[in-house]
């Protein structure tokens, strides 16, 4: 909502001094989001002025241009000491490229020193052979409007030459800009916002809204309300014989202009004026294309309306529609139709002004996709008090500035609805807000903002809100009117005392441990948005019962190409190293740690409508919760490049299918979980690469070298490696560590070497090994592996230092040997391990 | 060798004498100070002081003198022994300090040699700040809760006093699972996560709900359809607009510096009766820069106060619909965007730079904020 100060001021008795970011902090304190204050017109600074022509010449130019060269009388001050070229009354000679204008006509005169909008500063300068001494405005070049037809010519009466042209064209005025918040739908009109700016200065307000109204009578035209819930109220009043040619008078083009509409005509500019007025918003018929009686209906399916932007609008049954015997001629209270419109030769208007209820006119207007100034207002809700006022206020304005007279009657149909008191606690306010308010306080505020409020107990109140105040419902939106007019800064700052609580989850504690550990080892977080498409799950190879296909599907996505909920962090996490490789990051690692969606198999489950007077019951909740997918925590990681980068200390090392299991071992460490890896199959890996991961015996993910055609397929570097897990599957270990003892006898290693089949896995191997050597084995390091001419082909040697220890001896030779010699017989017996030659 | 004579004078035994002990520890000492380095220190030490040299020799003499002679002459050979032996140790540590003085020296290397072998990692900003936030509320006292991002209608908005009509609720603003009519949403909010806290349990109830959430907004350089919040919600008996304020201030000063505040403004949510805007004060100029045209501060834009977040008294009509009894418990709640704390708080200009997974970007943020 855009308020020119000056309106405001005719309705609020502002101190004269006031600046306009005084008044805008005072409505801010109120509660009011000023965002701006607009210096409308402050651009155009230096003489401006009324001039007369006193004659011109017409020349055409060699560049085919028709100026004219004219002697100005622009008022003994500011006229040159002789005349302009060749004539002899005082004046000055301005080279004008327009023609609208003829000798006597009074215009706007911009002298050297002047500056317009645009910081297009105003000199006498040399053109088509004249010096121009200063420029004969436009409304465009003022900042006036989009006018620039030709320049302006005002009334021969609007005041002499040298006149302060500003103050004619009414410039400069300051505006406020405000954002209204859905509950103070009266804001969006200056008789709203005047009663704020009122009460915030403690001034007096006069209410525009109160006429001297007709008495009720015999109406001025027939209107029939076939749905009173959609539309309370429905009044009109007409006028007849006004003048269609009658201009819109400048102050109240400029008004609407600062208002942020255009000026379009005057029956057009007055209805806009009251509906900004009085925020009620009014519809204007031309009465001789009316056809019969006017009647409020829903429409039928499929009926159509060409509303006046010239859109042919198809109908549902829930909009609501002002119809005449010709069928629709308004969407009501969003727009009207293009078959009654006010035009150039409307002599007789029937005027709108009605009610219509909130949600319905939201609704009409999204599903047209029509928000309009109207709508706006509707959907906040419209002081239902006013329809007959606005439309006589109208009316009164277009016979004023248009001639004509206003018909006799009223029409009215419906009324005003009753709003019930509400029972207020008078030390409501102080105890939701904290501040000492006292009663007389509280009834003095709540009536400031117009309620009516009765005492009948010291502590209670009856309060009944204004009619303009439907947001007034509940007992504690009285308790912020209230606050809101002592301030919100009196509410002092006092730290609450929270009971002691349990702190930092053990799930919130792991969480953190192991994001930190991913980020420690050198990957960098890069969550993306969980979203993907069919195509991204074709690149990664994933078979078509794969259970990630599974995944739910965004009825308004942003992309059409991702309209799925991930099922896996891949996708996401793989365009970020793509990206960053495209960037120049090709050694690059990088992790994320989000939700997955994963919707059960079937139908999806309809959440039941619960209600929300009451909590829901514990069965409602289940079948609430039910409906939503599964939304289980993983951690991803991918990588590219160099691990490990060459350098001076010598060679780097490419970032392989081991560093991204090496990740989920980084995972499981700092989870305080034991990984057990096993080779495994799986989409997007490398088949030869894969390992599946698991704790105990829950598979956790996978993790290992992208399979080569998903690398090609998106684009990623040679030998990418990823892994992915589930955070929620590895477990909480939530009870103490158990101290390990610690021996200080002297440990015996023992190192053996192994041979293998290629595909004996050398985890089965150490296993074994662990298994074999009994309690002694204090740890095992697999040290080498080597396969090559010495071990026979398909096969592998795998050398092992073994370390023994006893708690309360130091162990013999023997001993130690005869624990080796066990581990490699289980080693043996369990893989076909033999000791290496 | 001589046997015991008594008659044997030791002035006669040549080696014995005192004149040719003396020439010996003359010669040896010349020899040890000569020593270039330690290998001929070493062959010098055999020659002076081993089983073949002089002094060895002239000691084996001793016995060939009559008894009463003998202690005078061990005594002045010992003495000559000793000074030999001293030399050689003042030698021998002379030249071991030289020879690791050198040593030491060759092995010299130029520690200022870059060590970049491997990459530094790092958090993002939007999940340090999350842990950042929940630490300051934990310290108070509170707990930190989270919930789906996949919601229940229900949940993100008819628990919280947003009606079926409720502009949010359309395909404009919210993304809808399956279809508008499936009842499940991308959270619009964190308030659901509110919602989900006041329905398992029961006050008292003081916790922070950090988490993602989603807008049909594109990306641009101030919005994405996907971003973070972190929300706040008190539940207890006697809680007033005035515990929100405190633990707004003790939020604001713990994030942004000491005796930083904020302010609050008339505003308002469904949820929130009365709601409010929170300012928060610049915790760059600190108010210094209004009206100041000298020192004008982009922060603030010279304002003196960011716009940070809402907040209010949670409106009884969510308690109730929790099934909290709105006559004893009162709350309050509020709420703020992460990524647009971490734009003005670290001067992040594109939103696209928080979104894209730019290693460079995050990495310069490493582990904490």
């Amino acid at each position: 909502m855009r308020v020119p100060l000056s309106w405001l001021r005719e309705y609020a008795d502002l101190p004269p001094d006031v600046p306009a970011r005084d008044v805008a902090a005072r409505l801010i304190r109120a509660g009011l989001e000023v965002e701006t204050v607009d210096e409308a017109g402050a651009d155009v600074t230096g003489p401006l002025v009324l001039g007369r022509v006193l004659e011109y010449a017409e020349e055409t130019h060699g560049n085919g241009k028709t100026i004219r060269w004219c002697a100005v009388d622009v008022g003994p001050e500011h006229n040159a000491d002789r005349g302009a070229e060749g004539v002899a009354s005082p004046s000055r000679g301005i080279v004008c490229g327009a023609r609208n204008f003829e000798v006597g006509d009074l215009v706007v005169v911009c002298l050297p020193g002047a500056v317009l909008p645009g910081g297009f500063a105003i000199s006498a300068r040399k053109t088509y052979g004249h010096v121009s001494d200063g420029m004969i405005c436009s409304e465009r070049e003022l900042g006036l409007g989009d006018d620039h037809a030709g320049i302006i010519v005002l009334d021969p009466d609007a005041g002499s030459p040298g006149d302060d042209a500003a103050a004619v064209l009414h410039l400069r005025d300051d505006v406020l800009d405000i954002a209204v918040t859905p509950d103070r739908g009266y804001c969006l009109s200056v008789r709203g916002v005047a009663r704020e700016a009122a009460t915030a200065y403690g001034v007096a307000f006069r209410d525009p809204g109160e006429l001297a109204l007709p008495e009720p009578g015999p109406g001025d035209y027939p209107v029939v309300v076939d749905d009173a819930e959609r539309c309370p109220a429905f009044a009109t009043r007409t006028v007849t014989g006004f003048d269609p040619a009658a201009p819109s008078p400048r102050w109240l083009r400029r008004r609407v202009q600062l208002a942020g509409m255009r000026p379009i005509s005057l029956a057009v500019d007055v209805t806009n004026y009251v509906m900004m007025e009085l925020g009620q918003p009014i519809h204007g018929y031309d009465r001789d294309l009316l056809r019969g009686t006017i009647v409020v209906r829903r429409a039928e399916a499929g009926e159509k309306l060409t509303t006046l932007d010239d859109f042919v609008r198809t109908l549902e049954t829930d909009d609501l529609l002002i119809t005449d015997d010709s069928g629709p001629i308004g969407l009501a209270g969003v727009m009207g139709g293009s078959t009654t419109e006010l035009s150039a030769a409307t002599t007789s208007v029937v005027v709108e002004a009605a009610n219509f209820e909130t949600t319905g006119v939201a609704r009409t207007a999204r599903r047209h996709k029509l928000p309009s100034e109207a709508s706006r207002r509707f959907e906040r809700g419209v002081d239902p008090a006013l329809p007959v006022a606005a439309a006589t206020r109208v009316a009164q304005l277009l016979v004023e500035l248009g001639g004509g007279a206003i018909e006799p009657g009223v029409t009215l149909v419906g009324g005003l609805p009753t709003h019930p008191a509400v029972d207020i606690d008078a030390d409501l306010p102080s105890r939701v807000v904290g501040v000492d308010y006292p009663a007389d306080e509280v009834v003095g505020s709540l009536r400031a903002v117009g309620c009516t409020v009765d005492t009948p107990a010291p502590d209670r109140l009856l309060v009944t809100p204004p009619s303009w105040r439907p947001d007034l419902t509940d007992p504690y939106d009285f308790v912020e009117e209230v606050a809101r007019l002592r301030g919100y800064d009196a509410v002092p700052s006092v730290l609450p005392v929270a009971p002691p609580g349990r702190g930092v989850t053990v799930e919130q504690r792991v969480r953190r441990r192991v994001e930190r550990a991913v980020a420690a080892a050198g990957y960098v977080e890069a969550p993306s948005y969980p979203f993907m498409g069919t195509a991204e799950l074709d690149a990664l190879g994933l078979p078509d019962d794969d259970a990630r296909r599974r995944a739910s599907r965004l009825a308004n996505p942003i992309s059409d190409e991702q309209p799925l909920l991930r099922t896996t962090l891949l996708p996401g996490l793989l365009a970020t190293l793509r990206r960053n490789a495209g960037r120049g990051s090709v050694d690059a690692a990088v992790y994320e740690s989000g939700l997955v969606f994963r919707p059960e198999p079937g139908e999806p489950v309809v959440p039941p409508r619960l209600p929300v007077d009451r909590r829901p019951t514990k069965d409602e909740f289940e079948r609430l919760e039910a409906a939503l997918p599964k939304q289980p925590r993983r951690l991803a990681v991918a990588l590219s490049g160099a691990r490990e980068r060459p350098g001076w200390w010598g060679p780097g090392r490419a970032a392989s299918w081991a560093d991204a299991i090496d990740a989920a071992r980084i995972v499981t460490d700092a989870a305080g979980v034991s990984l057990r890896v096993e080779r495994d199959e799986h989409a997007p890996w490398h088949p030869g690469r894969c390992a599946a991961l698991y704790v105990g015996e829950t598979l956790i993910g996978h993790a290992g070298e992208l399979h080569p055609r998903v690398v090609q397929a998106l684009g990623l570097p040679e030998r990418t490696s990823a892994m992915e897990l589930e955070l929620d599957r590895l477990g909480v270990r939530d009870e103490p560590v158990v101290a390990p003892a610690v021996s200080t006898f002297p440990v015996a290693t023992q190192d053996v070497a192994l041979v293998v089949d290629d595909a004996v896995p050398a985890a089965d191997v150490e296993t074994a090994l662990r298994d074999g050597a009994g309690p002694l084995l204090e740890s095992v390091r697999l040290f080498d592996v080597y396969s090559g001419a010495q071990v026979g082909e398909g096969h592998k040697s795998l050398a092992y230092a073994l370390r023994f220890r006893a708690s309360d001896r130091t162990l013999t030779v023997e001993e130690t040997t005869a624990a080796r010699d066990a581990a490699v017989a289980a080693a043996g017996e369990r893989t076909g391990a033999t000791l290496r030659a | 060798m001589s046997a015991p004579n008594s008659q044997y004078d030791p002035v006669e035994v040549t080696p014995l004498h005192p004149d040719e002990l003396a020439r010996m520890r003359d010669d040896a000492v010349a020899a040890i100070r000569a020593a270039a380095d330690l290998t001929r220190l070493k062959q010098i030490k055999v020659e002076h002081t081993g089983d073949r040299s002089p002094l060895a020799l002239a000691n084996r003499e001793i016995g060939a003198l009559p008894p009463q002679a003998r202690k005078d002459a061990g005594q002045r050979i010992g003495a000559v022994r000793k000074e030999v032996t001293h030399a050689i140790q003042a030698r021998q540590e002379e030249l071991e300090a030289e020879r690791d003085a050198r040593v030491l020296l060759e092995e010299t290397v130029d520690v200022t040699l870059p060590w970049d072998r491997t990459p530094p990692g790092a958090r993002h900003p939007l999940s340090t700040i999350q842990e950042r936030v929940g630490d300051v509320f934990v310290s108070m006292g509170w707990e930190i809760a989270e919930g789906p991002e996949a919601e229940a209608e229900w949940l993100n908005f008819d628990a919280l006093n947003i009606g079926p009509d409720h502009p949010a609720r359309t395909m404009q603003d919210t993304f809808f699972v399956e279809s508008e009519q499936s009842g499940v949403v991308l959270r619009t909010h964190t308030s659901p996560v509110q919602a989900r806290t006041m329905l398992s349990r029961t006050p008292p109830i003081y916790v922070v709900c950090p988490g993602r959430t989603f807008r049909t907004d594109e990306l641009d350089a101030t919005h994405t359809p996907v971003f973070s919040q972190v929300e706040g919600l008190a539940v207890d008996e006697g809680i007033t607009m005035a515990h929100l304020k405190g633990t707004l201030d003790h939020f604001a000063s713990s994030m942004f510096g000491e005796g930083i505040t904020t302010r609050l403004r008339p505003s308002y949510f469904p949820f929130t009766e009365p709601s409010a805007e929170m300012d928060l004060q610049c915790f760059v100029c600190r108010g210094a820069s209004v009206g100041n045209p000298d020192r004008p501060c982009r922060t603030c834009s010279s304002e003196g106060w960011i716009e940070w977040g809402g907040c209010g008294m949670v409106n009884p009509r969510v308690l109730i619909a929790c099934g909290i009894d709105p006559d004893r418990y009162t709350g309050f709640a509020f709420g703020m965007g992460l990524e647009r704390t971490l734009m003005f708080r670290h001067g992040i200009a594109d939103m696209h730079d928080m979104v894209e997974g730019d290693i460079r970007f995050t990495t310069a943020f490493g582990m904490e904020i």
